[in-house]
């Protein structure tokens, strides 16, 4: 599993439960080390270990944990940068909804040994959307539950989103715009720069 | 088509146009263009007072402008902030004119910031916002990537730091010594421990540079093994100080004698790509029976003193603890070193 993923569940277990429950998850996975570092490449049974840990030590269960994951990475200051990597994707939510199509493919642009798997948008009516994610990454499709939740609250959009289940290989999350326009959503400025 | 078509049918494809006529006077632009300068119509102004041409250099004139169709023209801006622009200049049939379509080119990160434009500034076919995107999240893994070299280059300097080997000459390292020099004082093995400075190095290293140097220090590192037993320490604790510990040897003659060879043998010339380096030693040694109860750090503050007291001399000399300690120049063999 890609360093940055692993650094992502690290950064988001430190910031909402606190690094003593994440030293105590390092522990109880048995990773022998307590950083991940996001440029490097870890096996696979890693991450398992440590989300499998992580439930255990919270007592909740995986798909809720990894939505807050997704939410976490869109709504947290420490996030912003990928918030804004996220906002190139279109000036309104419905944009930035089509835009996912290209997603993974984005991703290796940046980071090009990331691999996400695909994502699919069908427009149900103008108001109803189903998004497909291709299978390739465990627990994905339950981390852009969350992702899309946060960003319609940044794109300050009213949205109810809800997991429908398998469909083939796919996992469908269903996302029904209730107001596109629902709040001011937040500020994104094209040239920001880091001070 | 007339001019107002061709205007609004500009401004939906390429909204950084500017449509002249056939005296260069400009007759509209588009939107982006325009929010350059939300204070200064460009409409009706002449094309050559708002915008300064930078390649081709010698076009001035209108007409010469409209003689450029097809070619890469780089622009300014007269007045601050001066963003650069690249344009290309289609003229209108019949001589009636000419569109000039811009871009930012390079100039793009920082007309985005200047200028505060949105994805809605850009056509749908241009690719600056893919561009600004990339820039950012290239930043971003560039940035990951340059904190892991940092941790990556901390973990190296402290493995080094650990590691027991000096890298340069193959000798063991001050670390090394120290946990060696422990193991044979918990171990109340008797020793001669023998602290040797190697004098004139540093003009070495001053006329002929720091590869002659770095050759010097491994000569005379080959020097000293060669010169000592293969159970003997040989350790570099510093630029061009090194320790040898005599294991089981405390007899002073033989220890003078060793001495003696190693200084003759560093004295003489090193040829180094055609210079000829000239160093030479000083020595001093103590015994570790010298000492009643015996701690790492006093015997090496004793072949210290014997050092210093054989550079005192003169240099490539070799002095004794025990004659410093008969003189009566360190009082006390038990008291606690200066260091």
């Amino acid at each position: 599993m890609h360093g940055l993923i692993n650094r992502a569940i690290q950064s988001f277990v430190c910031a909402t439960y606190g690094q003593s429950c994440w030293l105590r998850v390092t522990e109880v996975a048995e990773l022998g080390f307590v950083e991940f570092e996001a440029m490097l490449v870890y096996d696979d049974d890693m991450t398992v270990r440590v989300l499998d840990a992580l439930c255990a030590d919270l007592n909740r269960p995986r798909a809720e944990m990894l939505e807050d994951l997704g939410t976490y990475l869109v709504s947290h200051p420490k996030m912003e940068d990928l918030r804004r990597l996220l906002r190139f994707g279109g000036v309104i939510y419905v944009e930035f909804l089509h835009s996912l199509d290209d997603l993974s493919d984005r991703v290796r642009l940046a980071v090009s040994d990331l691999c996400l798997p695909a994502l699919e948008l069908r427009e149900v009516s103008p108001t109803e959307y189903q998004l497909r994610c291709f299978p390739g990454l465990p627990g994905y499709s339950s981390v852009m539950v969350g992702v899309l939740r946060a960003m319609a609250d940044d794109y300050g959009a009213l949205a109810m989103l809800s997991h429908e289940g398998q469909e083939g290989a796919a996992e469908v999350i269903s996302i029904v715009l209730v107001e596109s326009a629902f709040a001011e959503g937040r500020n994104f400025d094209l040239g920001a720069r880091k001070s | 088509m007339d001019t107002g078509d061709l205007g609004a049918l500009l401004e939906t494809l390429c909204p950084m146009f500017v449509l002249v006529d056939e005296t260069g006077r400009i007759l509209r632009v588009g939107p982006t263009l325009q929010k350059l300068r939300p204070d200064q119509q460009m409409a009706g102004k002449s094309f050559v007072d708002v915008f300064k041409l930078v390649r081709p250099r010698a076009v001035k004139s209108v007409s010469a402008l409209m003689s450029l169709a097809g070619a890469k023209l780089h622009l300014k801006l007269h007045d601050t902030p001066s963003t650069a622009l690249k344009g290309l200049i289609a003229p209108l049939p019949q001589g009636k004119g000419a569109v000039i379509n811009l871009s930012f080119g390079i100039s793009i990160l920082d007309a985005v910031r200047d200028y505060a434009l949105t994805s809605a500034d850009f056509s749908g076919t241009d690719l600056a916002i893919e561009l600004l995107y990339l820039v950012e999240a290239k930043s971003a893994a560039m940035e990951a990537s340059r904190s892991l070299n940092l941790r990556l280059q901390g973990a190296m300097l402290a493995a080094e730091e650990q590691a027991l080997t000096d890298m340069l000459t193959g000798l063991k390292n001050r670390r090394a010594m120290d946990v060696f020099l422990g193991h044979l004082i918990s171990g109340s093995t008797p020793f001669a421990l023998m602290h040797l400075d190697l004098d004139y190095f540093k003009s070495v290293n001053d006329r002929f540079g720091h590869a002659a140097g770095d050759y010097v220090l491994q000569q005379a590192a080959q020097i000293m093994i060669e010169e000592t037993r293969s159970d003997d320490t040989v350790a570099r604790i510093g630029g061009d100080e090194f320790v040898i510990i005599f294991r089981g040897l405390i007899d002073e003659k033989v220890l003078s004698a060793v001495a003696g060879r190693l200084i003759e043998r560093l004295k003489k010339p090193m040829e180094f790509e055609s210079n000829t380096c000239r160093i030479s030693a000083s020595i001093g040694t103590a015994l570790s029976t010298q000492f009643v109860s015996l701690k790492a750090a006093e015997i090496l503050h004793a072949a210290d003193l014997a050092l210093y007291e054989a550079k005192r001399k003169g240099r490539s000399r070799h002095a004794l603890y025990s004659a410093l300690a008969e003189l009566g120049q360190e009082g006390t063999t038990t008291g606690t070193p200066s260091e």
